[in-house]
């Protein structure tokens, strides 16, 4: 039988606010463990618990971005639980009444394009580090705890069942990655733990409806771990089906060395969180005026911008997706197409030599100077340099920040069509090529290709190419 | 006279006039509690040296002339669960034995500020939970109108110290009645303000919900000097009100005239003493001859409220108390692994009745337990505000008992859970609405113990509960009540 994967995603995001959810603690990454604490955070007694109103705008922006219905109304509710590091034995979270319902992403799959709707977003805050001497907290020497995540904003999303393969959730997850991006919410750095997810999954025969029984994989710290975790299990899962085997309700565990997932618990051992209302604080009561001018605020987002840049720029579907997805670069284009009005040559120099360049210094587009790369396109555009020379001046430009006009006055790199420089290399070319000379005279107008190049090679491409045609058809 | 027998207005005054020192104040009261502190047992800690050294603060400003807040130099004794930065803070629980607060709590940086100085630590029930102070990790405070009875609790330090003159004023907190009862117990004046009058922050939570920090005093003018200077809209606490705090001292003396009293009928059914059903009907007489229109009042769904009560602090009580895990302060013992040291640092740390909550309190807020206790607690929780709300379009004030007897034995309820829970049945209602009340001495019982009257008013109407209280505190003749404490060597 064949059978088709129902995946469900719960994202945590980091929310890039300057302090903590629930105190002034700064939420830097990479401090010396325990240093931005407080007693708040450190959950010490008689400690409460004061909301970020940053947290709260940016959780509302995101929610918009997703087409999420914001709650006038939502309450703060304990998740209780006894772990070293949570620091109050209960995470301040939302249960009953989260920030936002419903909502959804429009992805573009191989398949076609499709909305993933979403069931809900909500604020909660994040917990401590443990590093174990050992394996796990039950088996190591000792563990150590870090508090310094303690309390950072998170938001955390959560999919309905609708995408269907591991490839699927992965490109939901970057197109995700991207619109928060845009909004600036989040860094969404995965590799500093600003967007996490856990993936549900279970099988059904292909072309039905029904649910099956579904496995949580957790410890997922890339897409590709997403992609290649979600794949594991469903061939696990499918084998299984296909020897008659039973499946039960498990949490799995991805070990990304062994690339395989591991089950840690079968479901019916869950806990059970106590969930109810914080007393601590009053049910966040937001204004609708509050919600809208928000709203106002919400930049153009990811999809948007990829239909506008094919419109207005002429550019093809993969053209735009491949800019957008770096943002500071479809920033520098559109800053560059303010003032350079041939996008297709622009679209070329950047997709080509530009990316190229910013990748081998390792700088950004954002610290480039737009008005240096009209310049260079101009300089181009009127004949004044060559296009190898303008290849050079990319390179250089990019790397030192000189503007392309500097630059050619500093190394006489203008392009050189005066008769008294070009005339003695034409003869010069012509004494040392008596080959190609005479295939020229034989008619062959390929020779005289030739023979430019030679001339252009020996003023590394400065030379005017029309004028050495001129000279070397009087020549000869 | 001597200085520790004094009010804190009394004192107030002196100490404006330049008639005594604070440290002269200070001293008195700190010898009166060297002297009285064998039998009573009301601190925890005491902080004599802060004390002096506050007070030599407060004498060195004035002799440079500064203006000082009205209490500055009176000194305070402070409940156990209310942080104090650099003097260890228990909650009467060895789980906290030696913990030491790395901050004050707000509203002690208000009393600090205005000029008190800290003469310790109150004993009280663990981590707030009980109504005798019997419950207390440490030690049993005694009632100094009977050493062989208890102070009342939570707040029986607090209560009792003021009582015994080993302090002219004490912070207390009330969740569900802690203030009130022990006030009552002692003889002297408690008020509860309204939820969200005084800031949490800083005050080990019991049920979050219900806490308020509130004054234990000698007369209702002190209790109302001492909430003046602690209420207030606090940024650390979201609960908080910005409600402006009005000077209570100034409309302390209005009368009753033309105020409308519900006399609540629920209270002395069956089991109450007829002496404290006999001292409610006395003051209600009482505010009607000051001019008081007094009517029966009705709460019909406070009868479901003690359970209501016991559920939802439980239920509060199981999340609070979680961060005492061993892990990063306070009491930590050694287990095979993380989980064997959590239980066993709590195992040791807690007592009985606090274990008692957090079985009760993780039981129902469990799934499947949930609706049937939790949430229908918070469904009477609702009917019982809807009471309140009712019974304030008719009334001004609410009067009514504080307990069904005046202070019992040692040990006569510690034993029986429920019965000490029922002697809270007046007083835990109030809490539930989040609505102020005070508990204010009012005549006695057979045995000479003082029994208090309790009158509640609408949320951030505690000067009417200033006026009535004063208004009764000054029918009964004007001087503080005062047991007859004799303490060897005085």
């Amino acid at each position: 039988m064949k059978y088709e994967a129902v995946i469900g995603l719960e994202i945590h995001v980091e929310l890039q606010t300057r302090s903590k959810i629930f105190c002034g603690c700064s939420t830097a990454f990479g401090a010396e463990p325990n240093t931005n604490c407080c007693p708040i955070c450190l959950g010490l007694p008689g400690t409460l618990p004061v909301l970020n109103r940053r947290a709260v705008e940016y959780a509302v922006k995101a929610a918009l971005a997703l087409n999420c219905q914001v709650q006038e109304k939502s309450v703060f509710a304990r998740k209780n639980y006894f772990y070293p590091d949570l620091t109050k034995a209960y995470q301040i979270s939302q249960e009953r009444m989260p920030l936002a319902w419903g909502g959804y992403l429009e992805v573009d799959f191989p398949t076609g394009s499709r909305r993933i709707h979403l069931q809900r977003v909500h604020l909660e805050e994040e917990a401590g580090k443990l590093v174990h001497a050992g394996d796990s907290i039950l088996s190591a020497a000792y563990s150590l705890a870090d508090y310094n995540r303690a309390g950072l904003p998170l938001l955390e999303i959560v999919t309905a069942p609708e995408l269907h393969s591991g490839q699927e959730a992965r490109l939901f997850l970057e197109e995700l990655r991207l619109l928060l991006l845009y909004t600036g919410v989040s860094d969404v750095k995965m590799e500093e733990g600003s967007l996490r997810c856990d993936a549900n999954i279970s099988l059904r025969p292909a072309g039905s409806t029904g649910l099956g029984v579904r496995a949580e994989v957790k410890n997922l710290n890339s897409f590709r771990a997403v992609e290649q975790a979600l794949n594991y299990e469903f061939e696990r899962q499918a084998r299984i089906l296909a020897e008659g085997g039973e499946l039960f309700q498990a949490t799995c565990h991805w070990d990304d060395s062994r690339k395989a997932t591991v089950v840690m618990r079968r479901k019916e051992e869950a806990a059970d969180y106590r969930y109810f209302p914080e007393p601590d604080l009053p049910p966040l009561v937001l204004e609708r005026s509050f919600i809208e001018a928000i709203r106002e605020q919400l930049p153009e987002l990811p999809r948007e911008r990829r239909r506008r840049l094919q419109e207005q720029y002429g550019l093809s579907a993969e053209e735009a997706a491949m800019l957008v997805e770096a943002r500071e670069l479809a920033d520098f284009f559109e800053a560059v197409a303010e003032s350079y009005r041939d996008y297709r040559s622009l679209a070329n120099w950047v997709q080509g030599d530009l990316v190229y360049r910013l990748r081998e210094s390792g700088k950004s587009a954002a610290e480039l100077s737009p008005a240096m790369l009209v310049e260079l396109l101009e300089l181009l555009d009127a004949g004044e340099i060559s296009r190898p020379v303008a290849k050079e001046l990319l390179a250089e430009m990019v790397k030192s920040g000189v503007s392309p006009k500097k630059l050619v006055q500093q190394r006489g790199l203008g392009r050189i069509s005066d008769r008294e420089t070009l005339l003695p290399l034409v003869e010069q070319v012509i004494a040392e090529n008596p080959d190609a000379v005479e295939n020229y005279r034989k008619g062959k107008e390929k020779a005289l290709a030739f023979l430019v190049g030679k001339v252009m090679a020996l003023t590394r491409g400065r030379a005017d190419p029309q004028e050495l045609n001129r000279l070397f058809r009087e020549k000869l | 006279m001597k200085l520790y027998e004094m009010t804190a207005l009394e004192l107030s005054r002196l100490l404006q006039e330049k008639e005594v020192s604070a440290v002269e104040v200070a001293r008195s009261f700190i010898e009166r509690a060297d002297a009285v502190e064998p039998l009573v047992q009301a601190y925890i800690t005491r902080t004599p040296e802060e004390a002096l050294a506050g007070a030599e603060a407060v004498d060195a400003k004035r002799s440079r002339g500064e203006v000082l807040p009205p209490l500055a130099g009176v000194p305070l004794a402070i409940k156990d669960n209310i942080c104090t930065r650099g003097v260890r803070t228990t909650c009467a629980s060895r789980f906290l034995e030696d913990y030491v607060p790395p901050g004050d709590a707000s509203v002690i940086s208000k009393v600090r500020a205005a000029g008190m100085p800290l003469l310790g630590k109150t004993n009280m029930d663990e981590f707030a939970m009980g109504s005798s102070t019997e419950n207390s990790a440490f030690f049993p405070t005694r009632n100094p109108w009977d050493l062989s009875r208890v102070p009342g609790g939570s707040s029986g330090g607090s209560a009792a110290a003021v009582s015994a003159g080993a302090a002219p004023l004490a912070l207390g907190s009330d969740t569900g009645g802690s203030i009130r009862q022990p006030a009552a117990f002692c003889g002297v004046v408690g008020l509860r303000p309204t939820y969200g009058r005084v800031s949490r922050a800083g005050v080990v939570a019991l049920a979050s919900s219900m806490d308020q920090v509130g004054p234990i005093a000698l007369t209702v003018a002190d209790a109302a000097l001492l909430l003046e200077l602690i209420a207030g809209e606090d940024k650390a606490d979201f609960t908080t009100s910005s409600e402006p705090v009005p000077s209570y001292l100034d409309v302390l003396s209005q009368g009753v005239q033309g105020l409308r009293v519900g006399l609540l009928v629920e209270d002395g059914p069956a089991n109450f003493d007829p002496a404290v059903v006999a001292a409610v009907q006395k003051a209600a007489r009482k505010l009607e001859e000051g001019g008081a229109v007094v009517e029966e009042a009705s709460l019909p769904h406070v009868s479901y409220a003690l359970e209501a009560y016991q559920l939802i602090c439980a239920a509060e009580v199981s999340s609070n108390l979680g961060r005492f895990d061993g892990v990063r302060y306070g009491r930590c013992v050694a287990g095979e692994n993380v989980y064997a040291m959590f239980s066993r640092s709590r195992g040791e740390g807690f007592g009985p009745e606090v274990k008692r909550r957090l079985l009760l309190g993780t039981y129902v807020l469990s799934k499947k337990q949930y609706d049937a206790y939790y949430l229908q607690a918070l469904r009477v929780r609702a009917l019982v505000c809807r009471d309140y709300q009712s019974a304030f379009k008719r009334f001004d004030l609410l009067l009514g008992a504080v307990t069904p007897t005046a202070a019992f034995k040692l040990g006569e309820k510690v034993d029986d859970p429920l019965a000490m829970y029922h002697a809270d049945i007046c007083i835990v209602h109030g809490p539930l609405a989040g609505v102020p009340a005070i508990s204010v001495p009012y005549g006695f019982d057979g045995d000479g113990l003082p029994l208090g009257v309790q009158l509640t008013a609408a949320p951030y109407r505690e000067e009417l509960l200033f006026r009535a209280a004063h208004f009764l505190e000054q029918s009964r003749g004007a001087e503080p009540l005062r047991p007859q404490l004799s303490p060897s060597g005085l």
